[in-house]
């Protein structure tokens, strides 16, 4: 230690220091640490928009930092550690796999705020924060079921994985709600990224006779496979994907962060932050509908966008009983909605969808 | 006319003049690519040098280079036994997640009970994890004369798929709300590899990968098994002469990088790690190919390589959030590296002769 | 499960295509290994052929001039490591590895600001009365024109090892350098050249992958096709036809794969994308008693004077 301060101020001295104290004062630091590249068109793309947006709006008051594609575990330890040495004073880890190492670093950092996304640990200086894409899905789902002639929707995951899960429930729900009929063909990648992948996925399920095609996955492969089978439908994920507009993409999820990184960055300003729990959907914002292309017909375009609105508005839940699981067994009585902690953890089918999830 | 012209030996200067001289000609080019993207040059390439070894934080970064490094040397010092005899394992990335995998399912097999006996059969299993994978391609090279490069990569694939199955399934966190990814070994402490001095990042896996470049080194010099693998790699033909058993070196060779690459993978999950996932492993058994050979395949210079690779990394990723370089230029200024390690390597065993060609 | 919601023609249509960039940069490989060289780095010349060619195809509006530039991308790429292992005698396994490391990075700083971008898209080749045939119509007749190419040049090879000069030149400077430099062939140039047409089809399997099968450009977005199609080579034991075959094996798992799970057969999928690699392996045991399938200077340097 002593040694190392030595040459730390010995360093300082010379000058080589680098831009490590140069914003100790004024500015509000805020770090962002990636799972992928900024350039990935998908899940670090969108909360890279939502770092900018930050910079927008408040200008010269803070300074945002980010370092991308870092691994999970002790790469993002590491690079965490960083931030707050370099006086982030708010940092967003955008990964499940941070979850650990945030609070870990967070332990030592008692004065640094940490917000991580999609996980369940919390501590007095670290916030978790997640989006109820499921809210988005139930509006998909709805249009798929009122779309399809076929009958057959393809569904592409990525991993089986609750959240996962829980989007393919609740766009089959809210499917079968408006075509009894409808059946799900769902694939899993096995991949968090593999475009190639993705589009063949998507062109197994069109072949297969899917005329909907939702997916779980960031790329816009299942886009161009639907363009070129000329008459599927597709919903944009992640980002609006609207260069495929306004067919065969006729809506979208859209995961948006900026409201929520505005608002966690203004409170830390203010000195008003505290470590919460925060699981936003349509209504605050963090999950937007795109725009519902004049490809769908205006009456489910109308039925799309009430249902939007009773969800925004929490007049209406998604996962509101009676709903049964897979197996027959019961899920949800009448009029009941699903809490927070059954959905955190969904591993589980509702009744109608066939096949088993792996493992 | 220029032309080159074979040493007689490998020079002695040379070997240890063409690592500075490829640092010093990655930084001129590293600093025109970062200039291009619009960097101050000199900023970028202390950022990455100098800060990790002597900036402000230095005491915290010095210890995550043994974290970083460790790993890297570990795997490289098995990888370079066998390079050296003319025996290409490329598959360190898969014995390295087969040794986590055996190494935690050990671990986890116990839990919750607490016993001092636990960490080191995670050892054995860990090492047996990564013999075993290894111990695939060298038998199938053995049996069958198999070509060991492709059969390694070949199963690292599959060691990855493999992974991914045990986060999802019977590795999985019985208490991670459906999440895949097994319990945080970190939280168990007959499991954990922890820091042996807080604060130091000297762990097991550092202190392991210590012994094996102490252990390579007076293999290589002092050994009979150390001089079979010299020749069979200088001179193949000489090796069968003077009485070298091919089929003992192969699995010699083999077996020990898959040990070490399983102790790699096996004090990672355990200790920086801490955990079983889908994307636990990253990179680290390619990246020690490329450690082996900017270390010229001596166990020295292994350790200094894998400290020089850590380094970029380290300070790759504060240029990142320092000066917003993208991730994509320092992977770039890594990939320069190495082409100029690998290019200036030629001095060593060549010389620049001037003048027309003598006729041989 | 309901196995008849599978369509065997459009099954078979489909792997066609998913071989297709396998079958580029397995050839490619294939070239360079005969000359006796091994060159990892098929990856990363892949994704900057990518790369050059979703940029080219985008800023002219032509996906053929995008291939082309794909072929010259890559072909420029695989000059560097020719550069390191030819004239600068590099190791041949580490030039690879650092090719791949570069052209991954290197692809990413080119593509920033083509994320999101969509491509022109390739029409397929118009056969007229023959995309009506049953059966073969829909398998062989409506694919685009770079998946003909594709087919062409393992014909091309194939005819060209087998037959003529050119062929046997390479095959001689790849079994053993020292004698086709006695005999006064130019190995380093014929390596060179080898080099640079396996970067070029790295390169046309990269964009084949950017511009037609996703089609978008994305960081990284090959996701280890090159490291497949090193498998492939010796899956083929260096015989185009072979190759040909394997690619289709290699991609028509992966589509059965997904296929079976479209149609509800529940499958370890991921013991099932272990099984290309574990047959590769099986493939490799049975070809190792013909020992004359690797070319014997496979990996090694040359120099004049040693």
């Amino acid at each position: 230690m002593k040694l190392s301060t030595l040459l730390a101020s010995a360093a300082l001295a010379l000058g080589l220091a680098g831009g490590a104290y140069a914003d100790a004062h004024g500015k509000t630091k805020v770090g962002f640490v990636f799972v992928g590249p900024v350039g990935d068109g998908g899940w670090t793309y969108e909360h890279n928009q939502g770092r900018l947006a930050l910079e927008e709006e408040f200008g010269d008051q803070v300074e945002t930092v980010f370092v991308e594609s870092v691994a999970e575990g002790p790469d993002s330890e590491r690079v965490m550690t960083q931030m707050a040495l370099d006086g982030a004073d708010l940092i967003f880890t955008t990964s499940f796999g941070y979850m650990d190492p945030t609070i870990n670093v967070a332990a030592k950092f008692p004065d640094v705020k940490f917000e991580h996304a999609t996980g369940y640990k919390r501590a007095d200086n670290v916030a978790t924060y997640s989006a109820r894409f499921y809210e988005g899905r139930a509006i998909q789902g709805h249009i798929a079921g009122k779309m399809t002639k076929s009958n057959i929707v393809g569904y592409i995951g990525s991993f089986p994985i609750p959240e996962v899960i829980r989007g393919i429930n609740s766009a089959y729900i809210h499917a079968k709600k408006v075509n009894p009929d409808v059946e799900f063909k769902i694939i899993w990648a096995y991949t968090w990224f593999d475009p190639a992948k993705e589009a063949d996925a998507a062109k197994v399920l069109i072949e297969q006779g899917a005329d909907v095609v939702l997916q779980h996955t960031d790329s816009t492969a299942p886009q161009a496979a639907a363009q070129e089978a000329g008459n599927v439908v597709t919903f944009g994920q992640a980002s609006d994907m609207a260069q495929y507009a306004p067919f065969p993409r006729v809506s979208s999820i859209i995961d948006d962060w900026a409201p929520y990184y505005i608002e966690r960055t203004k409170a830390v300003m203010d000195g008003t932050w505290t470590s919460t729990d925060t699981w936003d959907g349509i209504g605050p914002g963090m999950v937007a509908i795109g725009e519902i292309s004049d490809a769908v017909p205006a009456d489910v375009k109308e039925e799309a966008l009430a249902l939007k609105a009773s969800i925004a508005d929490g007049s209406y839940h998604p996962f509101t009983g009676p709903l049964k699981k897979q197996d027959g067994s019961d899920f949800l009585a009448e009029g009941e909605t699903a809490d927070d902690g059954t959905l955190a953890g969904m591993n589980f089918y509702v009744e109608g969808i066939t096949g088993d999830i792996p493992n | 006319m220029i032309r080159l012209e074979k040493r007689p030996q490998a020079s002695q200067v040379f070997s240890w003049a063409t690592p500075l001289l490829a640092v010093l000609a990655t930084m001129f080019f590293g600093g025109l690519l970062f200039a291009a993207l619009g960097k101050d040059p000199i900023t970028s390439i202390l950022t990455i040098f100098w800060q990790p070894l002597f900036g402000d934080f230095a005491f915290y970064y010095r210890p995550q280079l043994l974290i970083k490094g460790a790993p890297l040397v570990l795997i490289a010092i098995g990888l370079s036994l066998g390079f050296k005899a003319g025996i290409w394992n490329i598959g360190a990335e898969g014995q390295y997640i087969m040794g986590a995998i055996f190494g935690a399912a050990t671990g986890l097999a116990f839990y919750p009970t607490e016993s001092f006996l636990i960490f080191p059969l995670m050892i054995l299993a860990g090492a047996l994890g990564g013999l075993v994978w290894a111990m695939i391609p060298a038998v199938l090279k053995v049996k069958f004369g198999t070509n060991e490069i492709l059969v390694s990569l070949m199963l690292v694939y599959v060691a990855e798929q493999f992974l991914a199955s045990m986060s999802l399934g019977l590795l999985k966190n019985p208490e991670g709300f459906g999440f895949p990814g097994s319990r945080n070994l970190q939280q168990y402490p007959s499991a954990h590899n922890a820091e042996l001095i807080a604060g130091s990042g000297m762990h097991w896996g550092v202190v392991a990968a210590l012994i094996a470049v102490i252990f390579a080194y007076v293999l290589l010099a002092r050994h009979q098994l150390g001089f079979a693998i010299r020749v069979t790699g200088e001179a193949p033909r000489a090796a069968k002469f003077s009485g070298v058993n091919p089929t003992r070196l192969v699995l010699f060779c083999m077996g020990m990088s898959g040990l070490l690459a399983g102790l790699a993978g096996m004090f990672e999950v355990a200790g920086p790690a801490g955990q079983i996932t889908i994307d636990f492993n990253v990179g680290y058994g390619f990246t020690a190919i490329i450690v082996a050979f900017l270390g010229r395949l001596h166990p020295i210079g292994i350790l200094l390589a894998g400290g020089l690779m850590a380094l970029t990394y380290i300070g790759g990723d504060i240029a990142q959030s320092q000066l917003g370089l993208p991730a994509a230029a320092i992977q770039v200024f890594q990939g320069m590296l190495l082409f100029f390690l690998l290019a200036f390597d030629l001095f060593t065993n060549y010389r620049l002769r001037f003048g027309r060609a003598e006729v041989a | 499960m309901d196995l008849s919601a599978i369509n065997p023609l459009l099954f078979v249509a489909g792997f066609l295509v998913a071989a297709t960039p396998l079958i580029f940069a397995a050839l490619g490989e294939l070239v360079v290994e005969k000359s006796g060289v091994l060159n990892l780095g098929v990856e990363g010349m892949m994704i900057i052929g990518a790369i050059c060619g979703f940029a080219t195809a985008v800023e002219t509006g032509s996906p053929l001039l995008g291939f082309a530039a794909a072929a010259v991308g890559g072909a420029a790429l695989s000059l560097l490591f020719a550069f390191l292992t030819q004239i600068t005698l590099a190791n041949q396994v580490a030039s690879g590895l650092a090719l791949t490391l570069f052209g991954l990075g290197f692809s990413a700083l080119l593509g920033q600001s083509y994320v999101g971008v969509k491509p022109p898209r390739l029409d397929e080749v118009n056969f007229g009365l023959l995309h009506d045939i049953p059966v073969l119509g829909p398998i062989l007749f409506s694919h685009d024109i770079i998946l003909y190419l594709g087919f062409a040049m393992v014909v091309a090879v194939w005819a060209l090892l087998k037959f003529t000069r050119a062929g046997l030149i390479l095959r001689a400077v790849g079994e053993s350098h020292d004698a086709a430099h006695a005999l006064g062939y130019k190995v380093v140039r014929i390596r060179t050249l080898a080099i640079m047409f396996g970067g070029a089809c790295a390169g046309l399997g990269g964009a084949y992958i950017s511009l037609i099968r996703v089609p978008q450009w994305t960081e990284g977005m090959t996701a280890g096709v090159g490291w497949i199609a090193l498998a492939l080579v010796v899956f083929a034991s260096w015989k185009p036809w072979r190759l040909l075959l394997g690619a289709y094996l290699f991609g028509g798992i992966t589509q059965l794969q997904l296929n079976l799970q479209g149609a509800g057969v529940a499958i370890p999928v991921e013991y099932l994308a272990m099984s290309p690699y574990i047959i590769t392996i099986l493939v490799l045991v049975v070809l190792s008693a013909d020992k004359s399938a690797a070319p014997a200077s496979l990996g090694r340097n040359f120099h004049a004077s040693s």
